[in-house]
């Protein structure tokens, strides 16, 4: 296996081989047909599928969020593309009473298979309405699944698990992975949900790597392995659901661990992850659990501003180094 | 009403806040190609007169709400090139601070609530501003700027429903340039002319050309005497045209190359400033001059805005709630 792609030609893949497979696919959003979608994701899909399958929208969150739960009640397996994540906010009802809870009061009648496909992150000077990470505000709301790729291989896996399930998926793309090209295999394959798995073996702390802070964790990890510290790094691939056993295994042998995200600290997904590690693992811990993610304040426009309040590789290799030396 | 009705200064201000807002948007172009300007950019040159001559009916303490492609409204409604500059340039002697861009810039001395990230996001707070004068008894009005794309968000038709039935001081004014990003206005609304939405919402509706600085003016100083007077919204379409992409580096593959021809044509500067001459309202000298002069403040801009300082990385952390909770907000 040694086809390199970029995580946006995985996820392009990905959509072009299951509208291929099941009729039932299909691409809805702004911007996704004819301008190939604003980061380029979709380039290509409206040539070879046509407007019906590849459908622009109006400017209009709700309908598309919206419309694309009921064409899922009625058998349809809609992907929906949210260009930033800042503007879910837009279709807020949608997603959290509609979308979500569909199956649920409906007694288990409705199915749902529908996915969102949301991109978010900074950095790029974007400002407070167009960088954010919101994946905890969903986890927050039964009923939603969400995934959150950091590889290319990951990233084609998933999208195809979430279009053949029955449940609706937010599926979070972190813009500054598009370009990351990595190795994935030409056959078809599917990632499952729910299965963290083991960047890099160590073992003397966990770190726990969520979405598009990847690439600084690994960084990170050569500086620190260099300064002797021999780090694991988990990827749990999906929030919901989300693989406690491997991330609790690895905590039992290395009895430490940091959590980094890009989603803002506060509430984030990595309080969640330590609440349960808390209430599950304690006696494994020999440190606090610490997190590494976003200052609590919105997003600022000026570049320096904005490296500030983001995890950078220094904040990982810090805070890691601190667990590391703390001694109870 | 004829150009010849109007008094030379005026006439002089419109063309000069006209190249104003063109060479403000420019030179932000040029600034962020040579790297002073870190974030994007959504130009408006093509779309000066809707700009200036909407905002020219208003008075200071009118309010306006804008969208991502708003530099020409600030300037319209008095912003000055500067503090727009140093924003771009993610200055501290910007608008925001360095800490909004060109998405949010702000300046409430003027009226200007902020540019805007979300589209369609500025409307229904326009309403809310209009809902505060209307309680308070105070004759001001509020406008929102928002483009074609925006009139498909829910938001803007919840807001033009509370406005028209509460006859707030409002005027929507929408800018349409026939494109919301990549996607033609014909594949986003079943209708060409969006003002009819209005009539769902019992309140006027007009068209009107949109790079013909003094119809637009005239539009809406009949908007404002309307919502001045209690009668409330109007809904003013202006027709317009953007020149560059709908962000500076937009490979523009979904128009042709004619259209954009056929619209430079009308431009909104140089057919104004043939009407100056034709009708000896100014010129060629006086003209020139004001154009020289826009150069110098531009030139002035940029100069300030590369020698203002960064803001400090820790500023990053100010700002986010106006009461203070020592240290119980983490
Ligand atoms: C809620 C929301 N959806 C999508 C976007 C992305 N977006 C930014 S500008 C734009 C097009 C807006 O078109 P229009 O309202 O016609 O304004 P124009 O750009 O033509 O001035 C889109 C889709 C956004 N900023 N906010
Ligand atoms: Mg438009």
């Amino acid at each position: 296996m040694d086809r390199k792609i970029t995580f946006s030609e995985a996820i392009n893949e990905a959509m072009a081989e299951e509208m291929r497979r099941d009729e039932a696919v299909f691409l809805i959003g702004e911007d996704v047909g004819v301008f190939g979608g604003v980061f380029g994701v979709s380039t290509g899909l409206f040539d070879e599928f046509g407007e019906t399958r590849v459908r622009d929208t109006p400017i209009s969150e709700i309908a598309i969020v919206g419309g694309g739960l009921g064409a899922a009640l009625m058998g349809m397996r809609p992907i929906a593309e949210i260009m930033f994540a800042d503007f879910v906010a837009c279709a807020m009802d949608q997603v959290v009473n509609q979308v979500a809870k569909a199956r649920y009061m409906s007694g288990g009648k409705a199915s749902v298979p529908l996915t969102l496909r949301i991109v978010n992150g900074a950095p790029g000077s974007a400002a407070a309405q167009h960088s954010q990470s919101p994946e905890a505000w969903f986890m927050n709301v039964p009923g939603l699944k969400i995934a959150i790729p950091a590889t290319p291989y990951d990233a084609k896996g998933l999208l195809k698990s979430a279009v053949r399930g029955e449940d609706p998926v937010l599926f979070f793309e972190h813009k500054m992975l598009y370009a990351e090209p990595g190795e994935v295999p030409e056959d078809d394959y599917t990632v499952p949900f729910g299965e963290a798995v083991v960047r890099r073996a160590g073992k003397d702390i966990t770190i726990l790597a969520i979405g598009g802070v990847l690439p600084r964790v690994m960084a990170a990890t050569e500086q620190l392995a260099a300064a002797g510290i021999d780090a694991e790094v988990i990827d749990p691939r999906t929030l919901v659901p989300f693989d406690k056993e491997t991330v609790i295994k690895s905590v039992q042998k290395t009895n430490r661990v940091v959590i980094v995200h890009e989603a803002h600290k506060r509430a984030g997904p990595g309080a969640e992850i330590a609440a349960m590690l808390a209430e599950e693992a304690i006696g494994y811990l020999d440190a606090p659990i610490v997190r590494v993610a976003t200052k609590n304040v919105p997003f600022p426009y000026a570049p320096d501003l904005e490296q500030y309040i983001l995890p950078t590789v220094e904040d990982i290799t810090e805070a890691v180094s601190a667990v590391v030396a703390y001694r109870l | 009403m004829s150009i010849s009705n109007y008094p030379k200064e005026q006439l002089l201000t419109f063309y000069r806040q006209m190249v104003k807002v063109r060479e403000f948007e420019l030179r932000a172009i040029n600034e962020r190609r040579a790297g002073l300007i870190p974030g994007f950019i959504h130009s408006c040159v093509g779309q000066e007169a809707t700009a200036v001559g909407a905002c020219a009916a208003l008075n200071q303490d009118d309010v306006i709400t804008s969208t991502h492609r708003g530099h020409g409204h600030l300037v319209a409604k008095g912003g000055e090139p500067r503090y727009m500059m140093a924003e771009l340039a993610a200055r501290q002697t910007g608008y925001c601070g360095g800490k909004g861009g060109s998405l949010h810039m702000t300046d409430f001395e003027l009226g200007i609530l902020g540019a805007n990230g979300i589209v369609a996001g500025g409307i229904p707070m326009a309403v809310g501003a209009a809902l505060a004068f209307q309680m308070r008894g105070e004759q001001r009005v509020a406008l929102s700027f928002f483009g074609d794309g925006a009139v498909n968000e829910g938001a803007f038709h919840e807001a033009a429903n509370l406005a028209g039935l509460w006859k707030l001081p409002m005027i929507f004014f929408c800018e349409n340039n026939l494109y919301g990003e990549g996607t033609p206005q014909d594949k986003q609304a079943p209708v060409k002319d969006l003002s009819i939405r209005a009539a769902g919402y019992a309140f006027p509706g007009v068209i009107v050309d949109g790079n013909d600085v003094t119809a637009v003016y005239e539009a809406t100083q009949e908007a404002v005497a309307r919502a001045r007077a209690g009668e409330g919204p109007t809904f003013i379409e202006g027709k317009t045209y953007r020149y560059r992409g709908h962000y500076e580096g937009d490979p523009m593959v979904y128009r042709s190359p004619e259209e954009l021809e056929a619209w430079q044509e009308r431009d909104p500067i140089a057919a104004f400033r043939q009407r100056l001459l034709e009708h000896k309202f100014a010129s060629e000298s006086e003209i020139t001059a004001v154009e020289s002069e826009i150069q110098s403040l531009l030139d002035e801009a940029v100069e300030f805005a590369a020698q203002s300082p960064q803001p400090t990385r820790e500023s990053a952390l100010d700002g986010v709630y106006g009461d203070t909770h020592e240290g119980r907000v983490f």
